[in-house]
């Protein structure tokens, strides 16, 4: 039995090789393109081949140069609390961090050793993402382009500035921040869901994670669809949101058939992008009413019928440090 | 072809890298609570076999005569087991150093041979605060030990000191100057199941009367003065009550609100527990670092403490739960002669 394995293979099959594409004039041109082109097969497996032209300008080299900062200062904080062991670097990568200051220091800036790094790795992380927001959202723009791109970004550095800044300065205290480590940030995530009463009743985390996993089943499906009508140009799809042509039709067919509607060429990416955006959107609504507003989830959840009281097999017990003399 | 093997190859030594770190079949979850709440008993009947055959109790002596006179009028010097009969005193002895003394030392382990009374090993001194320790774990906090009871071995497994214990454990030494401090976390420390939580969550938790809870009561924030940090210590310690009792958090908690009191009873076992350990630990261990000599010190000067595994050793009930005070009732309540 043969099926065909063309249009199911994970890598590009096609790489076409022409002369170096500069792109489009723009009115505001200041540098010639075209210099640092380059072609590169393996990369033409996974995208276009064509490496460059690269625009950095101002707002790019000085996100680059935060964006190293940053990770300078986690990175060699990290070597240093292993004592410069470079083996020992390597073998607890996973689990160091550089952990925010303690709640004593509350609002203030601590010493360097105490979280006062954590607190300058953050400031140079933010400016470097917001530098390069601003960078997508200039180059957008000098394209002609619409800022979709940019305001997705957005979404994401929202996200994080909940974590690392607007929550924090809500509850008076930086040591409400994330540490930056890979095992550490984890760990960090599940004992606020423990302090907070179990994350899973913050109506808006569920609405994150429905966001969430329905950016990946808009994405598999849109991904698949396109690629399963690509044998008849289904990849030309913004062509095809005015000038609907057999791929198109075939493709919404498929879904009519399979689920009675469908959507468009240009409502799917609208679908997608709606999707992406709200991920990190609703979760900073979520992380920002924690412990601010909310203390405990589970209980919020069944004071306002979000969640039931679940029937126990168990006798109820009373609290033991309620009993008379008990120890605490 | 060729590529075909080479996918085949890859796909093998992936997959077993991949899984190099999961436990061996099989895992058996039992439903413990109510549908869907995921309330459920994780184990697996080869590692609770492996467990049970590491933790069998040791054959009890055949009891002894509890009649005639007592130890205190025929010994000199006892001052917690006087009520025994010279038979269980014996007895007792015996096991003791069954239990715990270095098999070429045996009585002399703790006792100056040429005078038995004689208090100036400090070996002597500890058994017998340890001795007031067994017997006030079998009458006081029977909250915890119920009638199972403890015994010497409950602890020290043939040792002549406990094997899993904690010390002040500052963990490994930073560059320190104005580098970041690691705020006593983040590697991965065996105590709290190489976790990067803090890896000293004894020495306030169990050591001294810390506040474990971090949960608030009420829907909304009421003034829980709880941090993160206050959350991740407790998280510790509870990961250390996990993998030293060989259980996931639903033995104890429910699944869904942590700090309430609905779920399976062990959770006010585990209270009782915690307050027993802090008890022994201020009361009965701590006091003995004065007469320790320094080689039973840690680094910061402090001797071996209690917490969870030592006497569960990654079971439930320490040794699958058998009963040897019922072998050994001279560790319990003084008894009035018969």
């Amino acid at each position: 039995m043969s099926f065909a394995i063309d249009y199911q293979n994970i890598f590009t099959r096609v790489q076409v090789r022409g002369p170096d594409d500069t792109g489009p004039p723009i009115e505001t041109d200041l540098y010639s393109r075209g210099k640092t082109i380059k072609h590169n097969y393996w990369l033409g497996k996974i995208g276009d081949a064509q490496i460059g032209p690269i625009y950095l300008g101002w707002f790019g080299s000085a996100s680059l140069l935060c964006g190293i900062i940053a990770f300078e200062i986690i990175g060699l904080n990290m070597w240093a609390s292993v004592n410069w062991d470079p083996i020992q670097f390597v073998r607890q990568l996973f689990w160091l961090a550089l952990e925010p200051p303690a709640p004593k220091y509350g609002l203030s800036f601590p010493p360097l050793a105490e979280g006062g790094w954590w607190l300058l790795a953050g400031f140079f992380m933010t400016l470097s993402l917001i530098l390069w927001w601003v960078r997508t959202y200039r180059r957008a723009r000098a394209l002609g382009m619409g800022t979709h791109v940019a305001w997705a970004f957005a979404a994401a550095i929202w996200l994080m500035l909940v974590l690392g800044f607007f929550r924090p300065l809500l509850m008076g205290s930086w040591s409400e921040g994330v540490p930056f480590g890979i095992f550490p940030h984890l760990d960090w995530t599940a004992a606020f869901s423990i302090r907070y009463g179990n994350l899973f009743y913050n109506p808006f985390h569920a609405l994150s994670i429905a966001f969430l996993y329905g950016s990946a089943l808009l994405f598999a499906m849109h991904g698949g669809t396109i690629l399963a009508v690509s044998r008849y140009g289904g990849e030309r799809e913004i062509e095809q949101i005015v000038d609907r042509g057999t791929a198109s039709e075939r493709a919404a067919l498929f879904w009519r058939w399979t689920m009675g509607f469908n959507a468009t060429m240009e409502s799917i990416h609208r679908w997608a992008w709606w999707f992406a955006v709200l991920t990190p959107l609703t979760g900073g609504i979520g992380i920002l009413l924690t412990g601010t507003v909310v203390d405990n989830w589970y209980l919020w959840a069944v004071k306002h019928d979000f969640a039931p009281v679940y029937p126990t097999p168990y006798t109820p017990a009373v609290d033991p440090l309620t009993l008379p003399g008990a120890t605490r | 072809m060729r590529s075909a093997s080479t996918c085949l190859t890859a796909l093998v030594l992936g997959s077993a890298l991949f899984l190099a770190g999961c436990e061996r079949p099989p895992p058996a979850a039992d439903q413990i609570g109510y549908r869907g709440t995921s309330m459920g008993s994780v184990t697996n009947p080869r590692t609770l076999e492996m467990r049970e055959a590491a933790n069998q109790p040791p054959e009890a002596q055949p009891a002894a005569d509890p009649t005639g006179p007592r130890a205190s009028t025929i010994y000199q010097n006892v001052k917690v087991l006087g009520d025994l009969s010279e038979g269980e005193f014996i007895r007792l002895m015996a096991s003791m150093t069954e239990w715990l003394a270095p098999p070429d030392q045996s009585c002399a382990y703790c006792h100056n041979v040429e005078n038995m009374a004689d208090e100036s090993k400090y070996q002597f001194r500890v058994a017998r605060q340890m001795l007031i320790m067994t017997r006030s774990l079998n009458t006081d906090w029977k909250s915890h030990v119920g009638e199972t009871g403890v015994t010497c071995y409950t602890c020290h497994r043939g040792n002549p000191q406990p094997q899993a214990t904690f010390k002040l454990d500052p963990g490994p030494r930073g560059a320190g100057g104005f580098t970041a401090s690691r705020q006593g976390q983040n590697f991965a420390a065996r105590a709290v199941g190489s976790t990067s939580l803090p890896n000293d969550p004894f020495t306030q938790l169990l050591s001294y009367a810390g506040e474990i809870r971090v949960n608030t009561p009420t829907a909304l924030a009421a003034g829980n003065p709880r941090t993160i940090q206050d959350a991740e210590l407790t998280y510790s310690l509870m990961i250390h009550m996990s993998e030293g009792l060989g259980v996931n958090c639903t033995f104890c908690h429910n699944s869904q609100n942590f700090g309430a009191w609905n779920g399976p009873p062990q959770r006010a076992t585990a209270f009782h527990g915690i307050r027993m350990v802090r008890d022994i630990n201020t009361r009965h261990v701590q006091p003995l670092a004065a007469i320790l000599p320094p080689e039973r010190l840690g680094p910061e000067g402090d001797n071996a403490k209690v917490f969870c595994t030592t006497c569960h050793q990654a079971q439930p009930k320490p040794m699958g739960g058998a009963p040897m005070l019922r072998d050994y009732p001279e560790l319990g309540a003084p008894r009035p002669a018969p």
